[in-house]
């Protein structure tokens, strides 16, 4: 070589360099692991590597001097530094950095090599020159050829020699990239991205610590082992390994060569297994695993038939029992042939077990053919190639996950036949597709979601739709109770309640909800007999379709108490708005007369039909109020969509219209409160007074809160407002009740029904109780049957 | 469930055996081996007869005061031998045979391996795991 001149720094770092990597202290350093490893935390492309190596004649000696070493670290500081590597370059380069030999390219020069793991590219590389220590004369040879391959290889296939030599280049590498990748957590593939921008020496002295543990085992397996099988690896195919080198011999020694390249490849990656991730495979590894399957089987996305490979893996001089196991272990699929990934595993597991790592029982995850993924692992690089084969059939079991058990469950289907892989590769992608069809599908429409009717506020809307229900029932029926007791019957015992309430309201809103317009005027009254009748027969017609009869009106719990408000709103709601705008206590008590007829349909209302009649009569009084109703409607609406504040506001304008808005009021208390039972009743004894009229209603809102507090709570909301707003609405009207004897009659009529209704629900609730119960032991005896049944199951 | 489970070479040697660890293994062994008789007779019964699943089970060879032998044969002749123990009520039929059928999906995994040559001793460890599982599950 040139004479080499180094300054100061130089001289101490390649010393030091050498020191390190001169392990045996031989003063020659063999073209193994520190070398390597040092060159690849230079971070050179390996063809540089080779280059430097080749110049520095290291591969002509077949090791490292001293001389040789720093030569080589000249060159790598030249390479690093961006010049071409020349001979001459190592003394004509003036104030060279010293060789950076870390994985950050700008490392200071102090700190050459931070990055350990990027040694395992040189000595990758360097392998491809490290044959030689074994056997020098051959070595030699193979390390010129190796060279000379590796110059190939580095220049990609550009002769026929050059598939045959990637190998020999390959398995360099990989074998150092794992050592390195196993020493250091951060493995993987992270030997080139090696951030360690620390110092040199840190990482260096993990590295060595790393190494030389990796050393260790490199020399405790690997230089016996190795140079033995290296040897024995030649040995075998001694002309092969020779020939391999001979491009000339290349065609036909394909199959030698790559047998030999393999075994060689074999060597180092048994000499480098991962120790960290001892089943992850590297990309290197990886390509050379690659390369190697195509060496046997051109086509990557086809297999290599059992019997090739056999033949391929018997050269690794493992028992056959090992032999045997590692296919059990890689032929994932059981179909008798090895595909990319299968064959990629099945080597590693050669390789691993060539280190002296005991065989798994069960195959690792990181070896595992992705069905439809690539192994993560996998560098990216291969990772398009072997996407195909991952989507081949043996992957394409449609389960993704690279679980055993699942595709174990799929392989016995398989056939060895071909036809079959290309249709699982097909099928494969039908499987993806499926699962993004799946996953489009999954989405579930929202909109198809149909809302159970739920409790319905007391919108207009639904006040209508309620009074609508209520007037039909109680028109329907002319017996208030049967009619209205069965369709409580249907209905659930607070929808029934509801229902009654909502008929109750509904028929004695009738008139006033029944156009929400109200046009109804006082002279609707005087109809009131035949308007409640056509309310009830009406009412369907002027409302939008009554709304399912279990509609839970919060605020009809008591419908009868409805009805009696309703009767009373009615008959005072000619006289005052203030009456029928009582709280479903007592309708307008100042029009009992009035409100007889719609105290009698009311009471239908609420409860059945038992009110019905009752509430009739108070319907007629109720319908001048009709108007206001639409205006109370609103207000009530709007005061139970609303805080009582707008009840105040609509209680205000409730307020002109006092007669309309007082059976309104009444009314709507009655429908929002379904405890206007037990208020009519409670405040039919107020609304009598005439002139406690005025305080009537407060009470009644007030009693009709609590009861709609205790009764209804889900609805409480509604009920506070319907009673804030019926309280409003009464307070706001003037004394109800005018004609006191007829509300008395009315009230004790309302009264009675009410009473009657409340009986009647009482009844209902409890055969609802019973049933439930019933359900309840029944649903439990199936449970206890489910429990006894179960243990025969598992058989 | 089963207490010895013997795979057969067409030529009637065993490829497999593998018992219980007791005392009377060697009587398992006799028990496999008389029950060799019975297959071939079974064999020859069924003559010409299509080979399909049900004839690849033979059902049960012969019952013994302690144990039951069931076999099954492939089509290549090689045959699968299990000897359950009698005390074991629930041992149905299907059962039998469900095991035997995975028997015989080991069996043919072994048979892909390249590096198994027919006529070896089976020796394959997912073989051996297969059929722990077949005689723990009983215990």
């Amino acid at each position: 070589m040139e004479g080499l001149t180094l300054s100061d720094a130089e001289q101490k770092y390649y010393s030091d360099l050498f020191s390190y990597c001169d392990i045996e202290s031989t003063k020659k350093v063999a073209a193994n692991g520190r070398v390597l490893e040092l060159f690849r935390a230079a971070q050179l492309p390996n063809d540089v590597v080779l280059q430097i190596m080749e110049l520095c004649g290291a591969t002509r000696l077949g090791y490292f001097g001293r001389s040789q070493f720093y030569i080589a670290l000249k060159l790598v500081a030249v390479a690093q530094s961006g010049f071409p590597l020349r001979v001459e370059s190592i003394n004509t380069v003036k104030d060279l950095p010293l060789p950076r030999f870390v994985a950050s390219k700008n490392e200071q020069e102090s700190r050459p090599a931070t990055s350990y793991s990027s040694d395992s590219e040189n000595q990758g590389s360097y392998s491809g020159v490290i044959p030689p220590p074994p056997g020098r004369g051959q070595v030699k040879k193979g390390s010129v050829s190796h060279d000379t391959v590796q110059a190939r290889t580095s220049t990609d296939q550009q002769e026929p020699a050059s598939p045959v030599v990637s190998p020999q280049q390959s398995p360099p590498t990989s074998p150092h990239t794992w050592r390195k990748h196993s020493r250091h957590p951060s493995g993987g593939n992270s030997e080139r991205s090696h951030a360690g921008p620390g110092p040199f020496w840190s990482p260096f002295g993990e590295a060595q610590s790393g190494s030389s543990a990796g050393d260790a085992v490199w020399s405790g397996h690997s230089p016996p082992p190795p140079q033995e099988n290296w040897v024995s690896f030649a040995d075998t195919p001694p002309t092969s390994t020779l020939l391999t080198m001979h491009p000339a011999s290349v065609q036909d020694q394909t199959t030698v060569r790559t047998v030999a390249s393999a075994t060689t490849a074999n060597e180092i990656r048994r000499q480098s297994s991962s120790y960290d991730d001892p089943w992850k495979i590297t990309d290197e590894q990886r390509q050379y695993y690659v390369n190697q399957f195509k060496t046997i089987q051109p086509d990557l996305n086809g297999f290599i038939p059992g019997s090739s490979a056999k033949e391929f893996f018997t050269k690794s001089k493992l028992p056959i029992l090992e032999l045997s196991h590692i296919w059990e272990l890689s032929d994932f699929d059981k179909d008798g042939a090895l595909t990319l990934d299968e064959f990629c595993a099945a080597f590693h597991l050669v390789v691993a077990r060539k280190n002296g790592y005991d065989l798994p029982e069960k195959l690792p995850e990181s070896l595992m053919p992705k069905l439809i993924d690539l192994e993560d692992s996998a560098d990216v690089g291969d990772q398009p190639g072997e996407v195909g084969y991952s989507g081949s059939p043996a992957e394409a079991p449609p389960s993704k996950s690279p679980s055993m058990p699942s595709l174990n469950q799929t392989w016995p289907e398989l056939n060895q036949s071909s036809e079959q892989w290309e249709t699982f590769s097909e099928r494969s992608s039908s499987s993806q597709t499926l699962t993004q069809f799946d996953s489009n599908i999954a989405p579930a429409d929202p909109d198809t979601a149909i809302v159970h009717p739920v409790p319905i506020r007391m919108t207009p809307s639904k006040i209508h739709m309620q009074e609508m229900e209520l007037k039909r029932t109680g028109s329907d029926h002319t017996n208030p109770t049967s009619p209205l007791l069965v369709k409580t019957s249907d209905l659930s015992e607070e929808n029934k309640i509801n229902s009654s309430v909502k008929f109750a309201s509904a028929n004695t809103v009738d008139g006033y909800s029944s156009s929400d317009s109200f046009t109804s005027d006082p002279e609707q009254i005087g109809n009131n007999v035949t308007r409640q009748r056509s309310h009830s027969g009406t009412s369907p017609d002027h409302t939008a379709p009554p709304p399912p009869p279990p509609r839970p009106q919060p605020s009809h719990s008591r419908s009868s108490s409805l009805d009696m408000n309703r009767t009373f709103s009615v008959t005072t709601g000619q006289q005052q708005a203030g009456v029928v705008a009582h709280p479903p206590a007592v309708p307008p008590r100042p029009q009992p007369s009035q409100t007889s007829g719609p105290i009698v349909h009311r009471p239908v209302d609420a409860d059945g039909l038992m009110t019905h009649t009752s509430t009739s009569p108070q319907q007629i009084p109720e319908q001048p109020n009709f108007a206001d109703f639409s205006q109370f409607e609103v207000f009530a609406a709007s005061n139970v969509n609303e805080e009582q504040d707008d009840e105040a506001e609509k209680h205000s304008e409730v307020l002109p219209v006092e007669k309309p808005s007082d059976p309104a009021s009444s009314l709507r208390v009655a429908k929002t409160d379904s405890k206007i039972e037990e208020k009519t009743a409670a405040s039919t004894p107020a609304n009598v007074s005439k002139g406690t009229t005025p305080l009537a209603p407060p009470p009644k809102p007030v009693r009709r809160r609590l009861k709609s507090e205790d009764e209804l709570r889900p609805d409480v909301d509604e009920h506070t407002q319907k009673t804030g707003v019926l309280a409003a609405v009464l307070a706001s009207q003037p004394s109800i009740p005018r004609s006191v004897g007829k509300d008395k009659k009315a009230i004790q009529a309302s009264i009675r029904r009410n009473k009657e209704t409340n009986t009647v629900l009482a009844r209902l609730n409890s055969e609802l109780q019973q049933q439930l119960k019933d359900v309840l032991e029944e649903r439990i005896s199936l449970e206890v049957q489910l429990e006894q049944l179960r243990p025969f199951s598992h058989l | 469930m089963a207490v010895c489970v013997a795979v057969i070479a067409k030529e009637n040697y065993p490829l497999y055996i593998r018992s219980v660890p007791t005392e009377s293994e060697l009587k398992f062994h006799y028990m496999v081996h008389t029950s060799l008789d019975v297959v071939d007779e079974k064999i020859s019964a069924m003559g010409k007869a299509l080979v399909d699943q049900r004839e690849l089970y033979l059902g049960l060879l012969y019952p013994t005061e302690d144990y039951k032998v069931y076999g099954y044969v492939t089509n290549s002749k090689v045959k699968f031998v299990m000897v359950v123990d009698s005390s074991n009520t629930a041992l149905r039929d299907n059962e039998i045979r469900s095991m035997f059928r995975k028997l015989h999906n080991s069996y043919t995994d072994v048979m892909c391996n390249p590096f198994y040559n027919p006529g070896d001793r089976i020796q394959s460890r997912a073989f051996d795991s297969m059929v722990t599982t077949m005689m723990i599950q009983v215990c």
